[in-house]
């Protein structure tokens, strides 16, 4: 039923039984004023609601009897049992009506007509005529025929005859004695004729009854409709008593599920079969009281068609809002938690998504944007999508953002997916919104809702295409009272991770498919043509191994978490069942420890500890493979030869050994048609984003197909880019470059071990030489002598030139240490660390290498070493400037040969 | 559970007059101290204890207490004195503070005294100051001493350890 409807049901009755009692006090008491305007109040109330909800006939009998009570009140009438009776017989009517609405949800067909002009007539101050002589009977005798059994025959009668179905009526009556009940007694004091009382009765229980059976096809009986079925049916509870209640029942659910356990244990005990019914009665009280906690969504969504209204007229936009599965149920309390979140997303929707109606009209769309609403259950989650038709996100504006914001470099940028992209504008201080509008575009937004989401041990995802729309799907736990949980151990403590964002179980042991491979002593998975970065609980929570408890050989278990995009393996001993429980807020003395949602009791009576996967992600720094810096910081003073790399292995040039390159470095992966492929001079060429973008083969002597598709390795530096050929994209992994063998062939920096096999890393520079020609030269045989094992510290902002000069100059037998500015160097230099010569870029951010230089200068520890200047452009008053805050050379930036000459004189000197 | 809206005890000094008050005497080492009775919820045995990673050193773990999850505090750590070997039978008493349970581990657990104020002094100056720090004072018993423990203090940790 219409919740309205109900609510009108409800209330209205209660009105009813309250005016009923009222009216009588009002006959005995016909001064009090108080009594009747509240009377009056009442009534009034009754029939503003029923003109609200469109039900005309309950609504004129309303307002005849309102009528009659504002003449009484006004002083021109004056209270009489006639008219008393009169009113409470349009209550009567009312309830008559009332009860039919219940089960129909219609208003009945039928008409008060007489009782409205008894009604009129008495309020007009027409001496109160006698109910029986204004009665005109056909009205009323037709209605009773419908109540006859079957076969009585119906005489016509004349007024003062006693008529048969009278008779008939009292023989009835006498035999189900509920019938007098069911009509309240009009009284029948003012009664001109002796028959009139009797007559005077009918139509009353006749017309209600009349109602009741035709709706309800309810025996004359049954109950007289003075009690509204719903009225009886609802009753209004304190949340507290509700909360209460619940927690009861977890506490109940959860000592069940411990007698179950040792149930389990014990076979053939007698407790068994009680103890089953007991279980099931459990759940199902714990179903009946979750059920009372729920409420359809809807209730947090009636506020939005008033939002996007508001907000259309306000852009000057046209939104449809579609809302569907309204009557979706969820728990209060994840309820009123989403209802913010929610409303912020559709004004965002709004605001940023839909575009105007003539950018609409423009690219085809329909005039109206139409933002979606739809909430479903999908195994025991809430899903809530929110979508629209708009513009969608524009990842080149959101990677100039984030790259503005300084979230990331732009080399990492390009590197990332449309989807990381997408990403960022769950970051903080994110807004896409080219002008702050009073709407949006404050930027606090998205982070904040992804952080409401997430406490309440949700997820938020997000799919959008640039122009086609964005799409946000919400999933929440029904309930957060009980949630399902798998049970861990580590180091034999158990631990409860939130079933939620457990995305998948993996077994991993030396033999098995799954290996836990070690990079620098952290532990990753190979999963799926993936690494995923694995986490210790032992190392994280500081565990104690138990004595005697060997790990070494035995099967791991990983449980793979995910929290928002980041992916990432908690390792563990053992994994257990799942469990249903119930999440307790941790102690005061202990809320400071990250990674940890809450305690709980288990099924045996322990308790266990709730690990956060929101906590541990945050605890492992959320390291994603493409941050760079992450990877530098892990360079110590001892060179790049600690410090992990991800490279991307090929093959190429027809030659089975792996090759590597320096993941980022290479701008783009692409896959080009080898039929649009030009040739200029025998050099083959292809467009490549509006430009011409040189082709060179991994081995010179290949020719290139004319036909067929081809993986290229796009390198791009300022605007010029390069596409090296090579035959299959193998993989990318994060390892260390350790260049062991010096190559004899220039293409190549020389051997490492990469994934345990060996493999070729190629010099970028070295093909990039050959596409442009100038760019670089061979390293000379006689430096390597003087070089090998010195230290060498490159501060250059660029990431490429860093991945660029770090292989070169450790192939030259430099130690190399490589940082993004002057401020990490400097830090080092804090730390102690000691290098026997600096390469300096010039123009840098922040601090430049001028001012690198001086204060490299000012400090004492620093002062002999020298620094050789690297810039892309000299002039000869940069060459006067460096000299005079203290390089000791400068070098211009794309000269290898100089460069490492001048290395060799600096630190041989 | 009855007592939940008593209030707790409060650090002030107790006044010099006749009047009675009841406490949970426990013992840790040779000492003996006392707890306000009202205080107490509980007295348990030794119990499984959930250990809980990356606690204060002080929180020993939780118990579960008839359904409640009660955080158990070593209060030898507390006192700055080692805990008793793993295998040591030791006793509990559970008080509330600020609507938590916690349970107090203690070496053992005596009688409820009645003490008069008039056998009631503050600490002398020279008693350790871990021990000021959580006591209010000391009530002159016949044959011993005894420690009033301010609950409060005792639990304040976290705070202690911050600063």
């Amino acid at each position: 039923m219409d919740e309205l409807l109900s609510e009108f049901l409800t209330e209205t009755a209660e009105s009813l039984s309250e005016l009923d009692v009222e009216l009588v006090r009002l006959e005995q008491n016909p001064n009090d004023q108080a009594l009747l305007s509240n009377i009056f109040r009442l009534v009034h109330t009754i029939k503003g609601t029923c003109g609200f909800l469109g039900l005309p006939r309950l609504e004129s009998v309303a307002h005849a009897s309102e009528n009659v009570l504002g003449k009484i009140r006004d002083g021109e009438l004056v209270v009489t049992p006639t008219a008393i009776s009169l009113v409470l017989e349009s209550l009567d009517c009312i309830k008559g009506l009332l009860a039919a609405l219940e089960a129909t949800e219609a208003e009945p067909e039928g008409d008060d007509g007489d009782l409205i002009a008894r009604l009129n007539a008495l309020a007009e101050g027409a001496e109160v005529p006698a109910p029986a002589a204004a009665e005109p009977e056909p009205e009323a005798e037709p209605e009773l025929d419908d109540t006859l059994p079957p076969g009585a025959e119906v005489i016509g009668t004349r007024p003062g005859e006693v008529p048969l179905d009278e008779l008939e009526r009292v023989f009835r009556e006498t035999e189900v004695d509920s019938f007098e009940t069911s009509s309240p007694e009009p009284e029948p004091e003012p009664a001109p004729a002796a028959q009139a009382p009797a007559k005077a009765q009918p139509p009353v229980p006749a017309q209600s009854k009349a109602v009741a059976v035709s709706s309800e096809g309810s025996p004359p009986t049954e109950e007289g409709p003075r009690e509204s079925a719903v009225a009886a049916q609802t009753i209004r509870v304190n949340v507290d008593l509700l909360e209460n209640l619940m927690t009861m029942v977890s506490e109940l659910v959860l000592t069940r599920n411990q007698l179950l356990q040792i149930a389990r244990r014990e076979k053939d005990s007698e407790f068994t079969v009680p103890l089953q019914r007991l279980s099931q009665v459990t759940s199902e009280l714990q179903e009946g009281v979750m059920k009372t906690r729920m409420q359809p969504i809807g209730n947090a969504w009636s506020k939005l068609p008033r939002i996007v209204r508001d907000l259309a007229h306000e852009l000057g936009k046209k939104i449809d809002l579609v809302m569907l599965g309204a009557d979706t149920e969820l728990d209060r309390q994840v309820l009123e938690l989403i209802k913010d979140p929610l409303t912020h997303m559709v004004r965002n929707s709004a605001d940023h998504g839909i575009e105007t109606p003539d950018a609409r009209t423009a690219i085809g769309k329909p005039e109206n944007g139409r933002i979606t609403l739809n909430a479903y259950h999908e195994g025991g989650h809430i899903l809530i999508e929110i979508s629209d038709d708009g513009r969608g996100l524009d990842p080149a504006k959101l990677k100039a953002k984030a790259i503005a914001n300084g979230l990331v470099s732009e080399l990492e940028a390009e590197a990332m997916t449309e989807q990381q992209i997408q990403q960022f504008i769950f970051r903080a201080g994110f807004s896409t919104a080219a002008v702050v509008t009073s709407v949006s575009g404050r930027g606090v937004g998205m982070d904040v809702v992804r952080t409401n989401i997430e406490k309440i041990g949700g997820t938020i995802e997000l799919q959008s295409k640039l122009g086609r729309g964005s799409k946000f799907i919400i999933k929440i736990p029904l309930t957060l009272a009980i949630v399902s949980a798998l049970i861990v151990e580590a180091c034999g403590e158990r631990f409860a991770i939130p079933q939620l964002s457990v995305i998948e179980l993996v077994r991993a042991s030396a033999d098995s498919e799954h290996r836990i491979e070690e990079v620098q002593g952290t532990p990753v998975l190979r999963l799926r043509n993936r690494l995923l970065p694995l986490v210790s609980l032992e190392r994280l929570l500081n565990l104690d191994r138990p004595d005697g408890d060997e790990r070494s050989g035995k099967e791991t278990f990983i449980v793979v978490a995910q929290v928002g995009t980041y992916t990432f393996g908690i390792l563990v001993d053992r994994v257990f069942d799942t469990e249903e429980i119930v999440v307790k807020p941790v102690a005061p003395i202990l809320r400071h420890i990250a990674m940890f949602s809450g305690n709980t009791i288990l099924g045996d009576g322990s308790v266990i500890m709730i690990l956060d996967p929101n906590g541990i992600a945050q605890a492992t720094g959320e390291i994603t493979v493409t941050d760079a810096t992450a990877v530098e910081e892990g360079a110590d003073h001892r060179g790049i030869g600690v410090a992990t790399v991800s490279l991307l292995l090929f093959r190429g040039g027809g030659d089975p050994t792996p090759k590597a390159v320096p993941l980022s470095l290479v701008a783009r992966l692409e896959e080009i048609d080898l039929a649009t492929v030009e040739y200029s001079e025998g050099h083959p060429l292809v467009q490549y984003r509006g430009q011409l973008m040189p082709l060179i083969p991994m081995d010179e002597r290949t020719k290139l197909e004319r036909e067929g598709r081809q993986p290229v390795l796009v390198f791009t530096d300022n605007n010029r880019s390069m596409g090296l050929v090579v035959d299959e994209i193998v993989d990318i992994v994060e390892d260390r470059i350790n260049v062991e063998v010096r190559p004899d062939s220039p293409s190549l920096m020389g051997s490492a071990v990469i994934a345990g096999k060996a493999t070729e890393v190629i010099d970028a520079g070295y093909y990039l030489t050959k596409a442009f020609g100038d760019w670089f030269d061979h390293s000379s045989e006689e430096t390597l002598a003087v070089t090998r094992g010195r230290r060498l510290l490159v501060v250059d902002d660029s990431a490429f030139f860093r991945n660029l000069l770090t292989p070169l100059l450790s192939v030259a037998g430099y130690e190399v240490t490589a940082v993004e500015g002057g401020e990490q160097a400097l830090a080092l230099c804090e730390r102690g660390d000691s290098f026997d010569a600096i390469i300096s870029d010039i123009e840098m951010p922040g601090m430049n290498g001028f001012q690198l230089a001086e204060a490299v200068r000012a400090d004492s520890r620093w002062a002999e070493v020298p620094i050789v200047a690297l810039s892309s452009h000299t002039t000869s008053e940069d060459l006067e400037r460096g000299r005079q805050v203290g390089f000791t050379d400068y070098v211009a930036k794309l000269d290898r040969e100089a460069l490492l000459e001048t290395l060799a004189q600096t630190v041989g000197a | 559970m009855s007592n939940n809206t008593l209030p707790a005890t409060t650090r002030t000094r107790l006044p010099a007059t006749t009047e009675a008050r009841q406490f949970v005497s426990i013992t840790i080492g040779k000492q003996s101290f006392g707890i306000p009775v009202l205080l107490v919820h509980d007295v348990l045995g030794p119990q499984r204890i959930t250990r809980i990673p990356l606690a204060p050193k002080e929180v020993a773990g939780s118990l579960n207490l008839r359904g409640r999850i009660v955080t158990a505090i070593q209060v030898r750590r507390r006192l700055g004195l080692d805990p008793l070997p793993a295998d040591a039978e030791t006793m509990s008493v559970v008080v509330e503070h600020q609507g938590e349970l916690y349970s107090l581990i203690v070496d053992g657990v005596g009688e409820v005294l009645t003490l008069y104020d008039y056998d009631f002094e503050s600490h002398p100056p020279t008693m350790s100051s871990r021990v000021r720090e959580v006591s209010t004072g000391i009530y002159r018993l016949k044959d011993t001493l005894l420690v009033v423990l301010d609950v409060p203090s005792l639990l304040d940790f976290v705070r202690v350890e911050a600063a």
